[in-house]
């Protein structure tokens, strides 16, 4: 077992991928992700990660060069945020379509415009329908984990799909943690070499990427379908195994004192530790409040959602992002969905916070379980609300 | 060809046979088709050179035709030849 140290959470992370023994990674600097590609590369510099690291001109450029990099059998990873991400586009329904198990760091920061570098969602949840692996990191220790875990989910043979790692920025990526750092010896033995499922090799030549018309396009979706829900028994495998190996417990998703709750809140991300110390507080006043942590965004944990929530009265759904003119939050209308499905439906609330890097402290959380609750004939159930804005 | 099923589809969709796409014949797109007046060809190869499918063919007397297999009847040919020898001829 490793030691517990003091890191900065994308150092700590850039170590984390150094220790997975990546064969190359390409970056593109953008605040908060900058120090992860930067701290690669002093490893790769000072000869202690015997990587390729490719230096590029955009995004766009990155994501290229790690699709190309992972299509030859190298263990390929890189880093982005908000604009940076939205520069990928373009590339990543390919890197999935091509069943590349290509690593990636999200830092989340808003989208402009305005202009902003601070946290929020509005950079990945545009990217929902790309068919990557999206996990959500709460604290350092989670980043660390969930980056070394990804490669593992992301080339077993049965998934080989890429994965996307989402670390709040700021927040999260600029935060000096206690990390537990695991050993060289505990990462080989957790993550096996990379046994790609083809690669470009001059001796047996074959075609990556090809034209698909009409007649063939429908099953090639239906397959990328396919193996992102199945993928969602090896995620929890490989949970399983670190949990044994390292004591450190994953699943899709976690519940916090939701037991006996009557009121539940649901986060994804960082905030889920603050949102923790509202739950206390509200338990101290006696009333029956609970937290839901949403780690595993894609492939959805339908069934694990359902479970988690089938006792609560009353839902508030927390989200980062707006869809705007449409439902509210997405994660909120992805819940509506998955439990439209299911026999039980509590009153719905949506609470759209944390905008551009705002700051959301204890009271605020405290606040929304407080408004919900003053809701007494649920009359205000189904809406959504941007928690906090000046009117 | 019994197209596969999405079970039955490779993994990322990789295409183990190098060369496969000659098997898929885009001559049926065609709605003309080129025909050469060898009596005003000069032979310059021009059509041959234009050629986006790389379908027009040199027989050994020295005149060109297109591989109707693959000749899509984009008309490039047609265009691009200045003796005026090629007419782009309707499919009946």
């Amino acid at each position: 077992m490793g030691k517990r140290v003091g890191l900065e959470v994308t150092v700590a992370v850039a170590e984390a991928v150094a220790l997975c023994r990546i064969d190359m990674a390409g970056g593109y600097p953008i605040t908060p992700q900058s120090h992860i590609a930067e701290h690669l590369s002093n490893l790769v510099a000072d000869g202690v990660l015997d990587a390729e690291f490719v230096t590029v001109e955009s995004e766009h450029s990155a994501m290229s060069a790690v699709i190309g990099a992972s299509a030859t059998g190298a263990r390929s990873y890189t880093a982005t945020a908000s604009q940076g991400l939205l520069l990928m586009n373009e590339l990543l329904p390919i890197a999935s379509a091509m069943r590349l198990p290509i690593c990636m760091a999200i830092a989340n920061r808003a989208v402009s415009g305005p202009l902003n570098i601070l946290n929020d969602h509005s950079d990945i949840m545009p990217q929902r329908d790309t068919g990557w692996i999206t996990l959500f990191a709460e604290n350092g220790q989670e980043a660390v984990d969930l980056s070394i875990q990804a490669f593992k989910i992301a080339e077993h043979k049965d998934v080989m799909l890429p994965v996307c790692v989402n670390i709040d920025g700021f927040q999260l990526t600029h935060m000096v943690e206690p990390v537990e750092m695991p050993t060289q010896e505990e990462v080989d033995k957790f993550l096996p070499p990379f046994a790609p499922h083809a690669t470009l090799h001059p001796a047996k030549p074959v075609t990556m990427g090809a034209f698909a018309m009409s007649d063939y396009f429908a099953e090639i979706m239906k397959a990328k379908d396919e193996a992102i829900k199945n993928s969602k028994k090896v995620i929890l495998e490989v949970w399983d195994e670190w949990g044994k190996m390292f004591g450190r417990n994953y699943k899709a998703v976690e519940s916090y004192r939701a037991q006996d709750a009557e009121i539940l809140m649901l986060t994804m991300g960082s905030m889920g530790e603050t949102a923790q110390v509202a739950i206390d507080e509200l338990r101290d006043k006696g009333i029956k409040a609970g937290l839901v942590k949403l780690r595993l965004w894609r492939p959805f944990p339908f069934e694990e959602i359902r479970a988690a929530l089938k006792n609560a009265k009353k839902l508030i759904v927390t989200d980062r992002a707006c869809s705007f003119g449409g439902p509210g939050g997405p994660v909120f209308s992805e819940i509506k969905s998955a439990l439209y499905a299911g026999d039980h439906h509590p009153a719905i609330y949506n609470f759209i916070y944390g905008l551009g890097g705002r700051d959301v402290p204890v009271q605020d959380f405290t606040g929304m379980f407080e408004k919900v609750i003053a809701d007494t004939d649920n009359k205000a159930k189904d809406t959504y609300e941007f928690w906090g804005v000046r009117e | 060809m019994a197209l596969k099923t999405w079970k039955e589809l490779p993994i990322g969709c990789v295409v183990s046979e190098p060369g496969s796409a000659s098997e898929y014949h885009t001559g049926s797109w065609r709605s003309q088709r080129p025909v050469w007046n060898d009596a005003k060809c000069i032979k310059c190869g021009i059509c041959y050179v234009f050629c986006p499918e790389g379908c027009v063919q040199q027989a050994e007397n020295g005149f060109f035709k297109a591989n109707l297999d693959y000749c899509k009847g984009c008309g490039i040919c047609a265009h691009e030849c200045w003796p005026r020898a090629i007419s782009m001829v309707e499919e009946g």
